[in-house]
């Protein structure tokens, strides 16, 4: 369960943007002639499973009006296609984040994956007329494909690719770093199904002087204007790896809409800023792409150690490539108690950037001796590895449960905050439970 | 868009002498002008408020404060709120302002950044207001270098385990 302030009622999302909310709610959106509401068939499913009953006229219903049997209701909603239980951080871009223990799963559930959007996902997605287009300065010509094309002229690939925002964990930094405040969720592991973005490359032709790429995606500015919402990228060697997609899957079905549905980059290892979602454009640079949200202060960290609270100027930041080694305990969740003598089950997923995590430990009494865990080798590159654990504790009282994972630099997770940044980004510090043993 | 906006307002003024036909004028104006009367209602949420919810009687409950914290936006309900509501949540959630903590000078950058990139517009008299709302009521907290397990959030269960 989340805290009720954690949760957003129907009402407040209608409030503010009716025609908004019917579209995140359920899906709906209005129909260019008449302006009545149009449901598509998984939006009428939706909202005839809120109603609990077939909602006859459905066709007729005026969009951005809370249907009047759901109008007493102050639950909190579901996501389009995320389960109940995702921790809604901002409504307007969608930012919702997964609670530890429902990231037990192996592979994350398409409705448990977070979603950290910024701007408005498109409202119509044609599959027959959606295109990929590879352009820019580095191209030896332009190339435009479809979805079809993607399916049929290359070899499809997939991987178990960990996705993590740069900014998870920003919640505990001191000073605070502004943006929406990620606890732990903004983290997951599918199985993503595509093309090798390299295969496209390959196939329209890369310049020797290329040195980066940039993507360009169907979301919309949510000030209404028609600036480009987020065009981030990745060095060139980065994008020719083999687990560097362009997938249309996501666990064996289409990715979700608030995940970048059809089409979206997966990039391992780095910020999943750099995994552009509605993916319809790559432009391939002759220098790094500067885009919106690659310049300034966005998804950089000082180039030199700073101390907390100093401000920082643009050009002493750098963009961040490879994210650090982190893991997290998805089984007990916090809170758990225990008769003494029995012994606590610990289990979780552990994940290193472009590294492997070679060492997974749990200290019970905070970080003065470690215990090692049972640790998974990877499926492939960039998936999460899992680790488990049985603990025993000596006495009754309160403990917390921290682990630690090593990555195959020897590079270990710190137990107090790692280095301080202006914008909050790649908290990596140990996580941990609270457990009481009892008589 | 301006004029036919105003031109909708007009219209609406009008009619709405007689309440209990609002609900039914709004249902022709989407029929007619959805794009229209959806701009209108980002400016009037007081309005949509009283049509979406006007069968519950919970309209008034949703937009009142309860224990100092407005029940809709979930901001602290104190001098400034109308002018912070008005103005930040034009644009975004008013959790993007809930869950961050800055002093008035940090405040300060983020409605700068928001006027460099973000296309918002200057708030001339009103930024003083806004600034001594929000470094009063969401000012930093000291935690040191890591706080402590928040032990207040914390839901206490008890796990069986099977014996081994």
């Amino acid at each position: 369960m989340t805290k009720n302030k954690q949760k957003i009622g129907i009402h407040e999302l209608y409030a503010k943007d009716p025609i908004e909310a019917d579209k995140l709610l359920w899906g709906r959106v209005g129909e260019p002639k008449s302006r009545r509401g149009f449901l598509k068939k998984s939006a009428l499913a939706a909202i005839s499973l809120a109603l609990g009953t077939k909602m006859v006229f459905a066709d007729y219903f005026p969009r951005g009006i809370i249907p009047a049997a759901l109008a007493h209701s102050s639950e909190a909603f579901e996501l389009e296609g995320k389960r109940a239980g995702l921790i809604v951080l901002n409504d307007k871009p969608i930012n919702a984040e997964t609670p530890p223990h429902l990231l037990d799963d192996k592979l994350t559930p398409n409705d448990l994956f977070f979603v950290r959007n910024n701007g408005i996902p498109p409202r119509e997605v044609n599959l027959s007329t959606w295109t990929l287009t590879i352009e820019g300065e580095s191209v030896r010509q332009s190339k435009t494909y479809t979805l079809a094309d993607l399916k049929s002229k290359f070899k499809q690939y997939t991987y178990h690719i960990t996705l993590e925002c740069g900014g998870n964990g920003r919640k505990e930094f001191n000073p605070p770093a502004k943006g929406n405040q990620w606890s732990t969720g903004a983290v997951g592991c599918a199985a993503w199904t595509g093309v090798r973005l390299k295969d496209i490359l390959n196939e329209v032709g890369i310049k020797s002087n290329a040195v980066y790429i940039g993507y360009y995606g169907k979301d919309t500015h949510i000030s209404g204007s028609d600036k480009v919402v987020i065009s981030r990228g990745v060095p060139i060697e980065k994008a020719m790896e083999d687990e560097s997609l362009i997938a249309w899957a996501m666990n064996g079905e289409a990715i979700p809409m608030l995940n970048g549905y059809p089409l979206r980059l997966v990039f391992g290892g780095y910020p999943a800023s750099c995994s552009g979602k509605w993916l319809h454009k790559i432009v391939v640079r002759d220098k790094v792409h500067d885009g919106p949200k690659m310049t300034g202060q966005s998804y950089r960290v000082p180039c030199k150690p700073v101390a907390p609270g100093t401000k920082v100027a643009d050009k002493d930041m750098c963009i961040i490539e490879a994210m650090p080694v982190k893991s997290l305990i998805t089984f007990p969740k916090s809170g758990v108690m225990l008769p003494l003598g029995k012994q606590l089950p610990l289990r979780g997923h552990a994940w290193a950037g472009a590294r492997s995590v070679t060492k997974m430990e749990y200290s019970i009494d905070f970080g003065m001796t470690w215990q090692p865990c049972n640790l998974s080798a990877p499926k492939n590159r960039f998936a999460w590895q899992q680790f488990d654990a049985k603990v025993s504790f000596p006495e009754e009282g309160y403990y917390e449960v921290w682990v630690r994972a090593t990555d195959s630099e020897g590079v270990a997770q710190p137990m107090l905050l790692p280095g301080w940044n202006p914008k909050g980004y790649l908290n990596n510090a140990c996580h941990r439970i609270a457990v009481k043993i009892t008589n | 868009m301006e004029e036919n906006r105003n031109g909708i307002n007009i219209g609406l003024l009008i009619t709405s002498v007689n309440f209990v036909f609002v609900c039914c004028l709004l249902l022709f104006g989407y029929i007619a002008a959805g794009d229209i009367i959806a701009d209108w209602f980002k400016y009037s949420p007081k309005v949509a408020l009283t049509n979406t919810t006007k069968k519950t009687t919970s309209a008034s409950h949703f937009d009142k404060a309860i224990d100092g914290i407005h029940v809709q936006t979930g901001l602290v309900y104190a001098e400034g709120f109308e002018v912070v509501r008005g103005t930040c949540t034009t644009c975004h959630s008013a959790k993007l302002v809930t869950q961050n903590r800055a002093t008035r000078e940090g405040w300060k950058q983020m409605i700068v950044w928001m006027q460099v990139t973000q296309g918002l517009w200057d708030l001339g008299e009103q930024e003083p207001i806004i600034l001594d709302y929000l470094a009063t009521h969401y000012a930093p907290k000291a935690v040191g270098r890591r706080a402590n397990i928040d032990l207040a959030e914390v839901e206490w269960y008890i796990l069986n385990v099977e014996e081994d």
